[in-house]
């Protein structure tokens, strides 16, 4: 069974690419462009994976990531947190919350991917 | 040393640069050369006539001999060194380099305020990288669409089995990108790009109008308040609104006191501001900025004016003569402009003396009243003013030991203090 990828994002042609890229690399990918609406997504169906911005509408990344690590049933989730912003602080924010990874944009396909495989691998 | 002590070292160095001997001079004005270089080394004070002579035989303006140094530069360098502490400069000596040296003490003085604007511009663009909202957007936008671009295109250039569909898509998404690529970028450019050059610091909006106002002193008596402000020509809406203001502020006070009788009353009451406000029947206010207003060049007294609200803000200043008060909430507590804030309505004649060396006097008149009509259940919006007359005529005010800034006062003891000077140990 393909493993489930949660992709939560507003912009639409990175969602596309980023989409694009996974599913032909065998994952199911499953989007979500709104901030606040995004706990209930995972906690109704948890995936493998979870691909989070960090400027969405309505709730940050790392507001998300809090919620997601305070709650039991996503608490050990592989988070992967984007972000346009690279500063140490902001690497560091993601990381005490409890990022799994973090990549700044842009990145390249092949970042990604590779890091998409060593997650859920691990 | 004291400024006027410095008049010995001028004629000095004016003897020396015209060639002169000491006897030679001493001679030409009547008195022994030992008397003339116990002057030039400031060890005797002279004045009046004597003076006069030793200027007219030296073929000079007796004001360049006995003209102090211009205390604001004093103050300038003085905020120099406590900006460098690790520098050697000795502090106590700024008034006599500046005396001596003003070449060289304008240098360092134009130096100093060349380092806090850059640094103020620093300051800001680094607030504005961080904080400005508009700017995070615009480059989070940039970010966004670059990564898209980088990601499909390399879906493009690497993914030989995409499908004519799939192709046109990522296409599409790529030049919609490149738009938007394009659309922040112009908008970054436009929001760095203005008025503004990197290294110089903008006046800030009062700043600009003061700046306008002593250079063209324009008379809204005479001119009509839209013409002066088409030409002023200033750089931002905000300055625009404060020169309106202030030029409505001066119509209105032309209205009440026309200068064709106003100005020969201020001469015949020797421009004593109570006695004018009684005869016209108007607020001491109004009277202070007209006093401040007199044509210059008429014979008139030069006078300072300084305006500001409740919380000490400067409205409007006028410098005059080594009168200028520090912007920022920086200036002495105990100039009158503040001291009437505590009992409105009520004027306040003081002398103001300022401290050590400097030994400048500045008679002024305060007070405070409120702006506009106050409606009811409202409280009074309260504003100061003051006019300075520097080195005016003994009047028997009292004298208030004034300052130029905690910072850079060295009067000791002062109750009034809010933070330690540079100028005092410990």
């Amino acid at each position: 069974m393909a493993k489930r990828v949660l992709l939560i994002e507003d912009e639409p042609n990175i969602i596309e690419a980023i989409s694009f890229i996974l599913s032909r690399d065998g994952w199911t990918v499953h989007v979500h462009a709104d901030g606040t609406t995004a706990m209930a997504k995972v906690c109704a169906q948890p995936p493998d994976l979870i691909i989070l911005d960090v400027m969405l509408p309505g709730r940050s990344g790392f507001d998300i990531l809090r919620d997601l690590r305070a709650e039991s049933v996503t608490a050990e989730l592989p988070v992967m947190m984007l972000t346009a912003r690279g500063h140490a602080k902001d690497r560091e924010l993601a990381l005490r919350l409890g990022a799994t990874q973090f990549m700044t944009k842009p990145f390249s396909n092949a970042e990604i991917l590779a890091n998409v495989r060593a997650l859920v691998g691990s | 040393m004291p400024p006027r002590q410095l008049t010995g070292a001028r004629i000095r160095a004016r003897r020396l640069d015209r060639g002169l001997r000491q006897s030679d001079l001493a001679k030409a004005v009547g008195i022994s050369p030992s008397y003339l270089n116990l002057i030039e080394h400031n060890r005797r004070k002279i004045a009046g006539k004597l003076l006069n002579d030793l200027a007219r035989a030296l073929t000079i303006d007796p004001g360049a001999l006995a003209e102090g140094p211009n205390t604001a530069l004093i103050d300038v360098l003085r905020l120099a060194v406590a900006d460098a502490p690790e520098s050697e400069a000795e502090l106590l000596n700024a008034a006599e380099f500046a005396g001596n040296f003003p070449g060289w003490a304008g240098l360092v003085a134009n130096q100093a305020r060349r380092i806090a604007q850059l640094e103020a511009t620093v300051t800001g663009l680094t607030d504005r990288l961080t904080h400005d909202p508009q700017l995070a957007t615009s480059l989070h936008q940039m970010i966004s669409a670059v990564t898209s671009i980088r990601s499909t295109s390399s879906i493009l250039l690497n993914d030989g089995s995409l499908d004519r569909d799939w192709q046109d898509r990522f296409h599409r998404n790529i030049y919609d990108d490149s738009v938007r690529l394009a659309e922040s970028s112009r908008a970054l450019a436009d929001y760095f790009e203005g008025p503004e050059e990197v290294g110089t610091r903008r006046l800030s909006p009062q700043e600009e109008v003061a700046r306008f106002l002593e250079e063209n002193a324009p008379d809204p008596e005479t001119q009509g308040i839209d013409a002066v402000l088409a030409d002023a020509a200033l750089s931002s809406a905000a300055a625009g609104l404060i020169l309106r203001d202030w030029l409505l502020r001066g119509a209105e006070d032309a209205k009440a006191l026309p200068m064709a009788h106003f100005e020969p009353a201020a001469r015949e009451m020797t421009y004593d501001p109570v006695a004018l406000a009684r005869r016209f029947g108007t607020g001491l206010a109004t009277v202070l900025r007209r006093l401040a207003a007199l044509p210059r060049g008429a014979g008139h007294p030069l006078m300072g004016l300084a305006v500001c609200d409740a919380a000490g803000g400067l409205i409007h200043m006028r410098a005059a003569a080594g009168f200028a008060l520090l912007h920022g909430g920086a200036a002495c507590p105990l100039w009158p402009l503040y001291q009437v804030m505590s009992q409105p309505g009520r004027p306040l004649r003081a002398e103001v003396r300022l401290p050590g060396e400097r030994a400048a006097r500045f008679l002024c008149y305060a007070v405070a009243e409120p702006r506009g009509m106050t409606g009811l259940d409202e409280r009074p919006v309260l504003e100061a003013t003051m006019l300075v007359l520097p080195d005016a005529p003994n009047t028997g005010a009292a004298i208030v030991a004034g300052g130029p800034g905690c910072r850079i006062c060295p009067r000791a003891g002062c109750t009034a203090r809010r933070e330690p000077s540079i100028l005092i140990e410990g």
